[in-house]
C-alpha cells in the first residue's frame, strides 16, 4: 500500500506539471493580447507597448512559462495583470465558498442518493421504486441553472424566505448568515447530484442483488439482510466510490453556473471574471487549483477503492491474492 | 440496511432545517437613525482594481470618484463644472495660466493634509508614462506645474484650453506619498474605503475628519453582480436599494408594476455608432455614408433595445454637452433616397461589406437589424463578431476593417473627430480646425459656436451612423432619496443618499 501511495504521489505530480503545461499553451492561443485589457480608447502604441512591458507579454512564450513554472513551485501563483492583488490569497478567499458549498451538497447528496438508490433498486417492481428511478432521471435531464432560478422565484422572490443570491461581506463570520445564503445553492446541487448518484447506486444494487455470491450466501442460510450487509455492499460500493470521485469533482468545476446564479463570489466566478478580462495569471492560478483539488479527489477516490477491495490492491502491488478460498 | 423510512426521514429533517434557517431571517436591521443608514447599491461595473490611472475601468469611477477621492473641480450630476478642493481660481488675460487656491484644512484619509505638492502629483500622475488614463491626452497641453506655496499651484500651458478646467473634474488629487493605489485609496472625499472582497462587493464608510458636509449616511457597499438577472432579484428583495445602470430592459416591468421601486430615465452620455472606416472605399465616400445611414431606422432599432427608453440625437453629441442640437432630421429614414444615393454613387446594385461586431450586449442583436435593413437596399453585410480584445487590436489599433459596431460612453467626445488618425479615419481640415479653434475660445459661447458648426459638418457628411443614445436608468427602493440620476462619465455621487 505505501509503495501505491508513493506511485500514486508522483503520478499525481506529473499529472499537475502537465497539466500546467496545458492550461498554459491554450491560454496563449486565445486571440488578442492581455495587455488591451488594460488600456481604453484613446491609447497610443506607446502606452500599448508599456502596458506589454509591464505584464510580460511582450517577452518569448517559452520565456513567460519559465518564469510561471518557477512561482508555481515556490506557491506563488503570481499578481493579477489587472487588479495588481496576489492571485493565491484571492483564490484562497474565493474557496471558503466554493469548498463548502460543493461539499457539503456533495454530503447531502450521497446521504439521500445511497438510501434512495437502494430503494429504487431493492424494489424495482414497486411503484415506488419506479418512481424513484423516474423522479432520479427528471432530475438529471434539468439543466442545473433552472432549478436555481425556480427555488430563487419560490423561496426568495415570493416567500422571502431566503436570500436570493450574494454571500455575507464578513465571510464566515456570521455561520447562520453564511449558512442562509449557501442553503438555495447548495440545494440546487444537491438536487442534481442526488440525481445522478441515485442512478449509479441504483443500478450498482442491481448489479449485486443479481449476483452468484449474494444468492450462495442466501443458500448457507444467511438472511438477505445479513448476506447484503457481508458480501453485497461492499461489492456495490467499489463503482459508486469512483462514480463520487468522478461526480465532486464535475460539482466543484460546475459550480461557476450556480455560483453566477446566486452571484456567490466562489472560484468560478473569479474564473469567468478572470477570462472576461484576459487576466492570465488569475485563469491560470484558478484552472491551476481547480485541476490540482480534482486530482486530489481522484487520488483519495483511488485510494478508498483500494481498501474497500483487496482485488485492487493486490494488483497494484504485485502481490497474488487467494481468489479461491 | 436503511429503508424508504430513513430516506423520507433524512428529506423531512432537510425540509425542517430550510424552514429553521428561513425563519431565522436577519434582514436589515430596523435604521433608527437616517444618518448612520447604510446605502446598498448594486452594479455590474466591478472596479478592475482602484487606480484610475492604472486601468480600473468604469466601475472605479463610479464607486470611488467624488466619493473616496475629489479633484480640483467637481462636475455635477447635471452636467456644470463647480470648484471643489479648488477654493477659487483665476485665468491670467492670454488664458495660458491658471492659479488655483486651495480649501483650507483639508485632510487626505490617512491624516496627511492637503497641500499644492499632492495636486502637482496628481496631475503627473495622469500625464506619467506609465498613465493609463484615456484623458491623458487632453492633458498633454500642460506644460508647466508650479507650486508657489503650500495653497496654490499655477499650470502653464502650451496653448489655450477653455476645457482645462473640465478637464481637471477627473484628476483625482490623491496624497503624493500614498502607495499601492491599486488595492488602497488616500483621498480627500467624504468616504474612506472599508473592504474590497473581489468578485462581490466594496464597502466605504463615511470618513469623520472631513473638510466639506458630511455624508448623509454612514456606509455604502457597492455589490457587484455578473448575472443581471441575480442583480435584479437583489434589489427584489431588498437586499440592494438602488441599481446604478440597468442594462437588462426585460426586467424593468417587474419594477415598474412595483409601488416599492421607482425607474428613473436620466440623461447617459453613451452612444451606438455604426463608425465606418471612412479612409476606406467605399465608405471613403460621404454620399455611400450618408445612404447607409438614411437606410437604417435607427427608432425602429433603439425600440427593439430599449423598448420606450433611450433618445435618437442623429449626432455624437448627448444632450448635457453644451453644444447639442437635435440633428435626426438631417439623414432621415429614407429607404427610397437611400437607393437613389447609392445609385448615384456608383453602387445600383449595392455592395457587400463585413461589420465587425463586439460579442457582448446590445452589438450582436443591433448587427443583425442592420443587416436586414441594410439588404433592402441591395447592400449585404457580413456579421463578424469579435471579442473587445480583438476589437482593440484589429479596429482601434490596426484600423483593419471596413465598418464596426461601439459603444462610446464619455461626454464632450464629438471632438475625437478633429483627429484624423483616430481609429474610424474621418480626415476634414475644416472640422479639425473648429475643433482646434473651440479648444483655444476665450468664452464658453464661442466653443459652443465652433463645436456646434463643427458637428453640423461631421453629421452632413455621415461620419459615423450614431444609431441612437443609451438610456441611464436608475432603479431604486422607494425608501431611498438623493441619489445621482444621470451617468455622466459613469460616475456615481453617494453622499446625499437617504434612507428613510
Amino acid at each position: 500500500m505505501a509503495v501505491y501511495l508513493l506511485r500514486r504521489l508522483v503520478f499525481l505530480l506529473v499529472s499537475l506539471l502537465l497539466a500546467s503545461a496545458v492550461l498554459f499553451a491554450l491560454l496563449r492561443l486565445l486571440p488578442g493580447d492581455p495587455a488591451n485589457a488594460l488600456l481604453s480608447v484613446g491609447a497610443t502604441a506607446e502606452q500599448i507597448q508599456a502596458a506589454r512591458q509591464s505584464i510580460g507579454s511582450d517577452l518569448p512564450l517559452g520565456q513567460q512559462f519559465v518564469t510561471w513554472l518557477g512561482h508555481i513551485f515556490t506557491l506563488d501563483l503570481g499578481t493579477s495583470f489587472i487588479s495588481g492583488v496576489p492571485v493565491g490569497p484571492d483564490i484562497a478567499s474565493r474557496l471558503v465558498v466554493t469548498i463548502p458549498l460543493t461539499l457539503i451538497s456533495f454530503v447531502l447528496a450521497v446521504l439521500i442518493a445511497v438510501p434512495v438508490g437502494y430503494v429504487a433498486a431493492r424494489r424495482s417492481h414497486r411503484w415506488y421504486g419506479i418512481t424513484l428511478s423516474g423522479v432520479s432521471q427528471f432530475g438529471l435531464a434539468v439543466p442545473i441553472f433552472w432549478i436555481g432560478i425556480l427555488l430563487i422565484s419560490y423561496f426568495a422572490l415570493t416567500l422571502r424566505a431566503l436570500p436570493a443570491g450574494g454571500f455575507p461581506r464578513q465571510d464566515w463570520a456570521d455561520p447562520l448568515d453564511a449558512i442562509r445564503s449557501l442553503t438555495l445553492p447548495v440545494i440546487t446541487i444537491t438536487i442534481v447530484m442526488t440525481a445522478s448518484i441515485t442512478r449509479y447506486v441504483r443500478s450498482a444494487t442491481l448489479d449485486v442483488l443479481g449476483s452468484d455470491y449474494l444468492r450462495t450466501a442466501r443458500s448457507l442460510g444467511a438472511s438477505f439482510r445479513q448476506a447484503m450487509w457481508h458480501h453485497g455492499l461492499r461489492n456495490a460500493s467499489v463503482p459508486v466510490v469512483a462514480i463520487l470521485g468522478i461526480e465532486l469533482a464535475t460539482t466543484f468545476l460546475g459550480a461557476v453556473v450556480v455560483e453566477s446564479v446566486f452571484a456567490l463570489p466562489g472560484l468560478g466566478n473569479m474564473l469567468l471574471t478572470g477570462i472576461a478580462q484576459h487576466d492570465y495569471p488569475v485563469i491560470q492560478g484558478v484552472l491551476l487549483v481547480s485541476t490540482f483539488l480534482v486530482l486530489i479527489v481522484g487520488f483519495i477516490a483511488d485510494v478508498v477503492q483500494r481498501l474497500i477491495d483487496p482485488r485492487l490492491r493486490g494488483n497494484m502491488t504485485g502481490q497474488r491474492v487467494a481468489v479461491v478460498r | 440496511m436503511k429503508s424508504p423510512r430513513t430516506a423520507l426521514a433524512a428529506l423531512a429533517v432537510g425540509i425542517v432545517a430550510v424552514i429553521t434557517l428561513s425563519s431565522c431571517a436577519s434582514g436589515p436591521s430596523a435604521v433608527s437613525n437616517s444618518a448612520d443608514a447604510t446605502i446598498n447599491v448594486g452594479s455590474v461595473y466591478e472596479p478592475q482594481n482602484l487606480d484610475n490611472t492604472g486601468g480600473g475601468g468604469q466601475g472605479v469611477t463610479e464607486a470611488l470618484n467624488g466619493n473616496v477621492y475629489e479633484g480640483l473641480f467637481k462636475l455635477s450630476d447635471s452636467g456644470e463644472v463647480t470648484p471643489l478642493l479648488a477654493r477659487d481660481y483665476s485665468v491670467s488675460p492670454d488664458g495660458l495660466t491658471y492659479t488655483v487656491t486651495l480649501q483650507n484644512n483639508v485632510t487626505f484619509h490617512s491624516g496627511a493634509t492637503l497641500t499644492s505638492a499632492d495636486v502637482k502629483s496628481s496631475i503627473e500622475r495622469v500625464t506619467a508614462d506609465a498613465s493609463q488614463s484615456s484623458r491623458k491626452s487632453s492633458l498633454a497641453v500642460i506644460e508647466g506645474i508650479e507650486t508657489p506655496d503650500a495653497n496654490t499651484v499655477v499650470v502653464t500651458l502650451a496653448t489655450k484650453s477653455i476645457s482645462f478646467v473640465y478637464n481637471l473634474s477627473y484628476v483625482w488629487i490623491v496624497n503624493a506619498l500614498a502607495t499601492d493605489l491599486k488595492t488602497t485609496e488616500d483621498g480627500t472625499g467624504p468616504y474612506e474605503l472599508g473592504t474590497w472582497k473581489r468578485g462581490s462587493s466594496l464597502s466605504l464608510r463615511r470618513f469623520d475628519s472631513y473638510w466639506g458636509t458630511a455624508a448623509k449616511n454612514k456606509n455604502v457597499v457597492f455589490n457587484y453582480y455578473t448575472d443581471a438577472t441575480a442583480l435584479n432579484n437583489a434589489l427584489l428583495t431588498n437586499a440592494l436599494d438602488v441599481i446604478t445602470s440597468s442594462q437588462s430592459p426585460d426586467a424593468l416591468a417587474q419594477f415598474a408594476d412595483n409601488p416599492d421601486f421607482v425607474i428613473n430615465d436620466g440623461n447617459s452620455t453613451t452612444k451606438l455608432l455604426l463608425a465606418f472606416n471612412d479612409k476606406q472605399a467605399p465608405f471613403d465616400n460621404v454620399a455611400v455614408r450618408q445612404a447607409v445611414t438614411e437606410a437604417i431606422d435607427n427608432k425602429k432599432l433603439l425600440n427593439s433595445i430599449w423598448g420606450d427608453y433611450g433618445t435618437l440625437t442623429g449626432s455624437m453629441v448627448p444632450p448635457t454637452d453644451p453644444w447639442y442640437e437635435d440633428l435626426t432630421a438631417v439623414h432621415p429614414y429614407d429607404q427610397v433616397a437611400a437607393k437613389q444615393k447609392l445609385a448615384d454613387a456608383g453602387f445600383p446594385n449595392g455592395f457587400e461589406f463585413t461589420l465587425d461586431t463586439p460579442n457582448y450586449d446590445p452589438h450582436p442583436a443591433a448587427a443583425e437589424f442592420i443587416k436586414s435593413e441594410l439588404k433592402q437596399v441591395g447592400i449585404t453585410v457580413n456579421i463578424n463578431v469579435i471579442t473587445p480584445d480583438e476589437w482593440y487590436t484589429k479596429v482601434y489599433k490596426n484600423r483593419d476593417f471596413s465598418a464596426t459596431l461601439q459603444e462610446h460612453v464619455n461626454d464632450r467626445d464629438v471632438v475625437f473627430y478633429g483627429n484624423p488618425n483616430f481609429y474610424w479615419g474621418y480626415d476634414n481640415a475644416q472640422v479639425a480646425a473648429l475643433i482646434k479653434e473651440a479648444e483655444q475660445s476665450d468664452t464658453t459661447d464661442q466653443q459652443t459656436a465652433k463645436l456646434t458648426a463643427a458637428n453640423d459638418i461631421i453629421v452632413a457628411d455621415a461620419a459615423s451612423d450614431w444609431l441612437y443614445l443609451y438610456p441611464q436608468i436608475v432603479v431604486a427602493s422607494t425608501s431611498i432619496s438623493g441619489y445621482p440620476l444621470n451617468g455622466l462619465n459613469s460616475q456615481f455621487y453617494v453622499y446625499d443618499i437617504v434612507k428613510s
